[in-house]
């Protein structure tokens, strides 16, 4: 449906992360390595998973319709299961590379360590970007055709709805991120197992598309619990929220050199 | 996903040039993966979302563009396919919706068979800022009233006659002729079948596009892009000049020059490789013409156009054999088989300049006379004409040689299913080949013709000229094999023609009379008009070419290369006017009878052809076929000559393209349907076609999705 269709679901799938990435992240090279690494182990959680998708698609009985969407529900649950086991490799990595880090960093900013939050922010942000990737370019690369969705009777929202999702998974992988982090430093392991569970969650309300009404819905509701928990467990409060919000949080202020 | 190109050995004019093989160009159909081509078994590995959004057409003929020295005729599309929203059209009234009334131009009109006319295109191609494409569903029969695109006056510029004769002012002999095939449009036209893809074209507007009393239809609508770019402009000059231009390292062509292979052979031997007058032979030229043409690229059957008239010299080849080679006349018959004609006289304008140059096996001296056999199907008022040139009869000796013609034939057909007539005194030729020979020279010569006036074929060079207009159908439930066998009427009454012919041509070469064998029309009018794959044809051929024999029907546009139809017709008179002979392989695949041999080739041709299987047996046991048939290139001389904008000899070309396809999907509101800029799109950033809204462009308009 061409340059309009295209543009707006871009911007909106990307835009929230992008511009997370613009102010908080582009100034700092260190940063951006975490993200790309972040990144890479989503990419490498999605290998392993599309290789034992593949594998069964092949082995499976091609003709049997249940059997394939069976298939399908087996593949969005590895898929899942698989990510969050990459999460926490990726966790116990930057763990064991603390020390490393610690002499990494330079004396003037704060020293990057495991607790600090832009890590775990980071990590997150980083599994966001790259699954909403996969998520929704080939949607964006047949958005640019002059058709558009619906001549066998599919719903005409499916371009819009397929952004709105991308953009909510790439900001849920944020907050999944935070909290899982946070969890496994606190060893709190009923955490852990909510991330994973509101993952398979999500996921699993993708199953009711083309109702896009049912599928998003319940999606920004768990975004929004999703994100007052991740605001909760970084150490935010209703009174940090209100000193930054009106500018005058002295510690924020100092640690970026910026005078009031 | 990756998708790659399907390769289909259809006729093609994109990018490459091949060598000269026997094959006709291959055709690319774009596509994906097997696995998610639309109407496959679908498998649910394939979630392309290109699939929720397209529907693609299978079948597409477009009409594609060709140039001569002065014009370019035919259709174009632009560079990205032209989008329109799809409207059936119901009637001649119903235009104004298309033209003025309709509120989502541009629109993709689908016009019916019964709408095909020339009122409905003229006002569609003067309404072109409006129109997208015109889609034209080709009917399962033949309508009444008769249909013919061609010009009223078939090739007046290059015939035999200055403009006092020439522009048909004594005889219009095609009068049902619109013309439509010589105009320009800047739109695609494209002809689909009445099949079931069409009825989803058609559901799909009767679902979203239909205006529920008189209120305009609510997006989102039933579109339909066209793709069908031609590479070549404005003339055939200019195009050539542009195919010239090597600054890259692979130089694209732009057009091709038409142009294909004349057939010949003779009852006498006659040395090839000595070219120009020969001494103490005169010829009897039997010619007939090969191709044929219609609105649309590569539909042409050219029932009765063309097929009648070869096949009946071929049926008259084949009886003469024995008789020629057991009592050979004074004169050569010379059997010759024109292609091109349609574009004003490729093939006997060639073959006329390289006799008069030197060129040919004989020369414009050593004709004595010609005889052509015109469009010959007879429907049912069994009568058949003579048309003699009456310029070259006002001399009294080409007057008394084209007398004795006449007899010869008259008396020819006696006892036979049909009456001869001479056709009137005062008329010119009607558009034949042999118009090319008197204007070099003035021979005697008659043209064999259905007609006497006007041509009653209703459907000159149409796609309708098939094998339903001739009769040619067989009784249901007969298998290929049954149908191959079965003498239809139609084929009884060529054979009564060809009998006529050969007996004519046999005393005209100066033999005694006497009868003929029994000759075999059906199988020939079966294989060129019905299925060209059997096994008779199967037999005749060798076995390189027996995958050209797959398509179901031929179709004889001409092309550059040598193509189905030439190549059939080759191995065809070799195998009826030659005969076996006894020599390996090897030898015969080298033209010669024995290892020392090596004035054979200058007189015979050898071909191995595959032959048929013993009953026993699965393995085809082939065989050497010695004859005189040749082929002789037809490509027109303007181009030898380089002069392209002559105005003797035919300049016609065809463009080149890249992809032909259509496709149909929905169109969400026209706001936003801003088309992403191309190459040549950059400098209109709205939608081309758009230009009579004020509606603004593009920024504006985002937020209101």
């Amino acid at each position: 449906m061409t340059a309009a269709v295209f543009f707006g679901c871009t911007f909106i799938a990307f835009g929230p992360a992008i511009a997370l990435f613009l102010f908080t992240i582009a100034r700092e090279p260190l940063r951006v390595i975490f993200l790309i690494a972040g990144a890479f182990f989503w990419l490498v959680s999605l290998l392993l998973s599309s290789l034992v998708w593949f594998i069964s698609v092949q082995i499976s009985n091609k003709d049997s319709a249940a059997q394939q969407k069976g298939l399908l529900i087996f593949g969005v649950v590895l898929s899942v299961l698989l990510q969050e086991t990459f999460r926490f490799a990726y966790y116990k990595l930057l763990k064991k590379a603390n020390e490393g880090l610690l002499a990494l960093s330079q004396e003037e900013t704060m020293p990057i360590s495991i607790r600090q939050l832009a890590l775990r922010y980071m990590s997150g942000l980083g599994f966001g970007f790259m699954s909403g990737a996969f998520s929704v370019v080939n949607i964006l690369a047949d958005s640019v055709g002059p058709g558009t969705v619906g001549i066998h009777g599919d719903s005409q929202h499916y371009f819009l709805s397929s952004a709105f999702m991308t953009m909510a998974i790439i900001l849920l992988h944020m907050f999944w991120g935070v909290v899982f982090f946070d969890a496994c430093e606190k060893q709190r392991w009923w955490a852990v197992a909510a991330v994973v569970i509101s993952h398979l969650l999500v996921s699993c309300l993708t199953f009711q598309n083309p109702d896009y009404v049912a599928s998003l819905i319940p999606t920004y509701v768990i975004l929004f619990l999703m994100g007052v928990w991740a605001f909760y467990s970084a150490g935010g409060s209703l009174r940090n929220l209100k000193l930054c919000l009106t500018c005058k949080d002295k510690d924020f202020l100092l640690a970026n050199h910026r005078s009031r | 996903m990756s998708c790659s190109p399907l390769w289909v050995n259809t006729p093609d004019r994109s990018g490459k040039r091949t060598a000269t093989g026997p094959a006709c160009h291959i055709r690319r159909i774009s596509g994906c993966d097997p696995a998610c081509l639309p109407g496959e078994g679908r498998s649910a590995s394939c979630n392309s979302v290109e699939k929720k959004i397209y529907v693609h057409l299978n079948y597409t003929v477009p009409c594609v563009r060709l140039l001569n020295a002065t014009h370019q005729i035919g259709c174009q599309s632009s560079l990205s396919g032209d989008v329109g929203v799809l409207h059936v059209l119901e009637s001649e009234e119903n235009l104004d919706w298309v033209l003025s009334s309709g509120p989502n131009p541009p629109y993709m009109v689908i016009l019916e068979s019964s709408l095909f006319t020339r009122s409905v295109m003229m006002k569609l191609k003067n309404g072109s800022s409006r129109v997208a494409g015109i889609v034209v569903v080709a009917p399962n029969t033949n309508p009444v009233e008769g249909f013919s695109p061609h010009t009223s006056c078939p090739n007046e510029n290059t015939g035999g006659y200055d403009p006092t004769l020439a522009h048909c002012n004594v005889t219009v002999w095609n009068p049902l002729g619109n013309g439509l095939s010589y105009e320009e449009y800047d739109f695609p036209i494209f002809s689909l079948k009445d099949d079931n893809d069409t009825q989803v074209i058609r559901q799909c507007y009767l679902n979203h596009n239909q205006a529920v009393n008189g209120s305009s239809p609510r997006y989102p609508l039933c579109a339909m892009q066209l793709y069908s770019h031609m590479s070549a402009v404005t003339d055939t000059a200019t195009c050539m000049r542009r195919n010239d231009i090597n600054f890259s390292i692979s130089p694209e062509m732009v057009c091709d020059p038409l142009g294909d292979f004349n057939v010949w052979a003779s009852t006498r031997p006659l040395n090839n490789t000595e070219k120009g007058h020969k001494m103490w032979e005169k010829v009897v030229i039997a010619a007939a013409r090969l191709d044929s043409r219609s609105f649309f690229f590569d539909v042409a059957p050219g029932a009765e156009s063309g097929a009648s008239g070869f096949i009946t010299l071929l049926a008259a080849a084949h009886a003469l054999r024995n008789v020629t080679q057991e009592a050979q006349p004074n004169r050569t018959i010379f059997y010759t088989f024109f292609q091109g004609e349609t574009f004003d006289y490729i093939g006997s304008s060639r073959m006329v300049y390289d006799m008069e140059n030197n060129q040919f096996t004989v020369d414009l001296d050593n004709v004595h006379s010609v005889l052509e056999i015109g469009q010959v199907g007879l429907h049912g008022e069994s009568r058949l004409w003579l048309h003699s040139d009456p310029v070259s009869r006002r001399n009294s000796s080409v007057n008394e040689e084209v007398r004795k013609l006449i007899e010869n034939l008259q008396s020819a057909a006696a006892g036979l299913g049909f009456t001869v007539g001479e056709a009137g005194f005062s008329q010119p030729l009607p558009p034949s080949s042999f118009q090319r020979f008197l204007r070099a020279r003035q021979i005697p010569g008659v043209v064999i013709e259905n007609h006497q006036l006007n041509f009653t074929n209703r459907y000159y060079e149409s796609m309708y000229d098939n094998a339903e207009y001739l009769n040619v159908s067989y009784p249901p439930n007969l298998t290929p094999e049954e149908q191959l066998k079965f003498v239809t009427d139609t084929a009884k009454a060529l054979t009564e023609v060809a009998t006529m012919v050969a007996r004519a041509l046999y005393v005209q070469a100066g033999g005694a009379e006497n009868q003929q064998d029994n000759i075999n029309v059906s199988q020939m009018l079966y294989g060129f008009l019905v299925r060209s794959n059997n096994s008779w044809f199967q037999q005749l051929i060798p076995s390189d070419l027996t995958s050209h024999l797959s398509k179901l029907i031929l179709n004889y546009t001409v092309l550059t290369g040598k193509c189905e139809p030439t190549l059939l017709v080759q191995y065809l008179l070799a195998n009826l006017t030659g005969s076996a002979i006894n020599i390996t392989q090897e030898n015969c695949q080298n033209q010669r009878e024995d290892e020392n041999d090596k004035e054979s080739k200058h007189m015979f041709t050898y071909m191995w052809v595959q032959g048929a299987a013993p009953p026993n047996n699965t393995k085809r046991e082939g065989f050497c076929v010695r004859s005189t048939v040749r082929l002789s290139r037809a490509v027109s001389p303007a181009f030898e000559l380089r002069d392209y904008t002559s105005k003797d000899y035919s300049t016609w070309t065809e463009s080149r393209w890249k992809s032909i396809k259509g496709r149909i999907f929905l169109v969400a509101s026209h706001e936003l349907e801003v088309r992403f800029p191309l190459k040549d799109d950059l400098f209109y950033p709205c939608m081309k076609t758009n230009l009579q809204s004020s509606e603004t462009c593009l920024v504006t308009e985002i937020y209101q999705m």
